[in-house]
């Protein structure tokens, strides 16, 4: 576990070292402010009427109508930030040459794969850190419901995790970063509209094309909603992105 | 310390390591040599476990490199080709970085970072990104990285490539100093690298292993007679005819004119040294003596020597034409006072 930590405090310098962290950051701060700015008004303005109309109707719960919403368009930013982040995991390793150091040190593979995925889960979190002043405001003037957000941030983090596994996996098949990103932003896009169609196939395909997709099982965190189902798919498939790539590391070596 | 046995490394249907052996006895400095692609770093790649053999066996330092990587990886440093450096880091951060993977105790890290940059001279770029060192002091760092953990085994592949003459030179020493505390297998294709630091060379092309010697061994082995290189200030067929008639020499060829100066190559019987005879010859007549030396077969002449015959083995169709006398490029002097 220490060897995995080291390697983890190495990626997230590496990070912080180049200008990927910062923009990262930047632009995932930039869109979700935006997206802030336009949901609160929008939730403002729905307020006010629901107001006007008088009659006693409960106030719009906060929670629902506007946290919802804001991490569900927020994890759409995911989609084109996090292969950034995984690109250079291995690829850059391979090609500057210190796979080599790695491969020949005394760590296992899953220190390492551990390690790099550890280190894009704590940018992945940094990201998530820059939207928790908007959510504080939200503490301060209203009263959002403290587990739900909790929850929503849960969910945030594991489908991050996963993308982050899916993305180490590719890294780990080229020495190309931008072919690992691209790659990467396919699949998750894949895996983004999976369920699309499943309304036009069978009643089977239905079900495993809706399992398939990972914002469907985002939806339940948001709404507060802990079910064990969502965390044993995101959590299994976290374990088969890590498994793909330790494969991957060891096939490529005895290939050489 | 090392032993190899029959290792074999096969990509595909491409053999590039075929049956290689050899032992490494503890503190001594093993030459690898061979041409490009005859399988330097196929080898020393499967030494340090960054990839599996194929077929065979590698001991280091008591532990199977396949059994029990962990602990064979523990005990060796490796520098390859080029030095394994992260750019953005700079050169302490990256050997702190070093040290915890490789397993360094962390009270000792700091200490062992410092002391390593001093033995390997690079204390004064600490603060410096690793991207921006000059090509000497990259290799410097990549020595640092491997030694960082005291191993009792180092493997080195082309340490000295790409540096300049001085830092050659000091690259050179400094593997020397190393030894003892540490066994060595090093690689390269500058030959006189090996004779001057090695104690033993394995010599290996198309994947095997085609010598295993100490350099004189192999020098007296595959040259015969010996050669001197005179240089008179005289006409050539008299200086030839002077020198024929010297007890000892077998032959006397011209191997260059300039002006009044010949240079001419004596062919002797091996073991007598008739330096002194030669000299009072040519003195005796008159002539101005310029220059004398002994042309042993270079390491260049028995590498090309083995490893052409090893080609000539492997394409019999190939003429059996005389010796390897034509394969024989002449010696560059430079290179053999290096």
């Amino acid at each position: 576990m220490g060897n995995a930590l080291t390697i983890a405090h190495k990626e997230v310098k590496a990070y912080f070292e180049s200008p990927i962290a910062y923009i990262v950051i930047g632009f995932f701060a930039l869109i979700f402010g935006y997206f802030f700015v336009a949901l609160l008004s929008y939730f403002v303005g729905q307020s006010l009427q629901m107001q006007g109309m008088g009659g006693g109707a409960p106030p719009l719960n906060i929670n629902q109508h506007l946290i919802a919403p804001l991490f569900l368009n927020a994890s759409v930013v995911v989609l084109f930030v996090l292969p950034s982040i995984t690109m250079r995991t291995y690829s850059e390793e391979k090609r500057s040459g210190t796979i080599e150091l790695l491969l020949t040190s005394p760590l296992t593979d899953l220190q390492i794969i551990m390690g790099k995925f550890i280190g894009a889960m704590t940018l992945w979190a940094a990201m998530l850190a820059v939207t928790v002043p908007h959510i504080g405001l939200l503490f301060w003037k209203g009263d959002p419901e403290v587990m739900q957000v909790l929850t929503v941030y849960l969910g945030m983090l594991l489908m991050g995790g996963c993308c982050i596994s899916v993305g180490l996996f590719i890294s780990s098949l080229t020495k190309n970063q931008v072919v690992a990103a691209m790659a990467t932003f396919a699949v998750f896009l894949l895996l983004w509209v999976i369920d699309w169609i499943s309304s036009f196939t069978g009643p089977m395909m239905q079900q495993v094309l809706t399992y398939l997709s990972i914002t469907q099982h985002l939806d339940d965190f948001t709404r507060g909603v802990l079910d064990t189902q969502h965390l044993v798919y995101y959590i299994s498939f976290i374990a088969f992105g890590l498994f793909l790539t330790a494969r991957s590391v060891d096939t490529e070596r005895w290939r050489g | 310390m090392i032993e190899v046995e029959h290792l074999t490394k096969r990509y595909g249907p491409v053999t590039a390591v075929d049956d290689v052996s050899f032992r490494v006895e503890p503190g001594e400095i093993l030459g690898f040599l061979g041409p490009n692609g005859a399988g330097k770093t196929t080898t020393m790649r499967i030494l340090t476990g960054y990839m599996p053999p194929t077929e065979g066996k590698v001991t280091v330092a008591g532990f199977d490199v396949l059994e029990q990587p962990i602990e064979a990886k523990r005990r060796t440093g490796y520098l390859p080709e080029t030095p394994p450096l992260y750019p953005d880091m700079r050169v302490r951060d990256y050997l702190t970085f070093v040290a915890k993977i490789k397993g360094v105790p962390r009270g000792e890290v700091k200490a062992r970072v410092d002391r390593v940059m001093k033995k390997v001279y690079v204390a004064d770029m600490a603060e410096r990104q690793c991207g921006r060192l000059s090509k000497g002091y990259k290799q410097r760092v990549g020595l640092a990285q491997a030694l960082i953990h005291e191993p009792d085994v180092l493997i080195l592949d082309e340490p000295t490539a790409g540096l300049d003459p001085k830092q050659i030179i000091e690259t050179r020493q400094l593997v020397k100093d190393l030894a003892g505390n540490h066994t060595i297998i090093l690689s390269t294709h500058i030959l006189p690298e090996v004779s001057q630091t090695c104690q033993r060379v394995v010599i290996i092309s198309k994947g095997r292993v085609v010598a295993v010697d100490t350099p004189d061994n192999l020098t007296s082995r595959v040259g015969g007679s010996e050669t001197i290189y005179v240089q008179v200030d005289a006409m050539g067929g008299d200086v030839q005819a002077a020198l024929a008639v010297v007890p000892g020499v077998t032959g006397t060829g011209i191997a260059d004119t300039s002006g009044t100066v010949v240079g001419l190559e004596v062919q002797i019987a091996s073991g007598q040294d008739i330096r002194r005879g030669l000299a009072a010859a040519v003195v005796n007549q008159g002539w101005g003596l310029l220059e004398l030396r002994s042309m042993r077969m270079s390491l260049e002449d028995i590498f090309l020597h083995l490893t052409t015959e090893e080609a000539r083995h492997s394409d019999e169709a190939e003429e059996t034409t005389t010796g390897g006398e034509e394969a024989v490029e002449p010696v560059d002097p430079e290179v053999m006072n290096g």
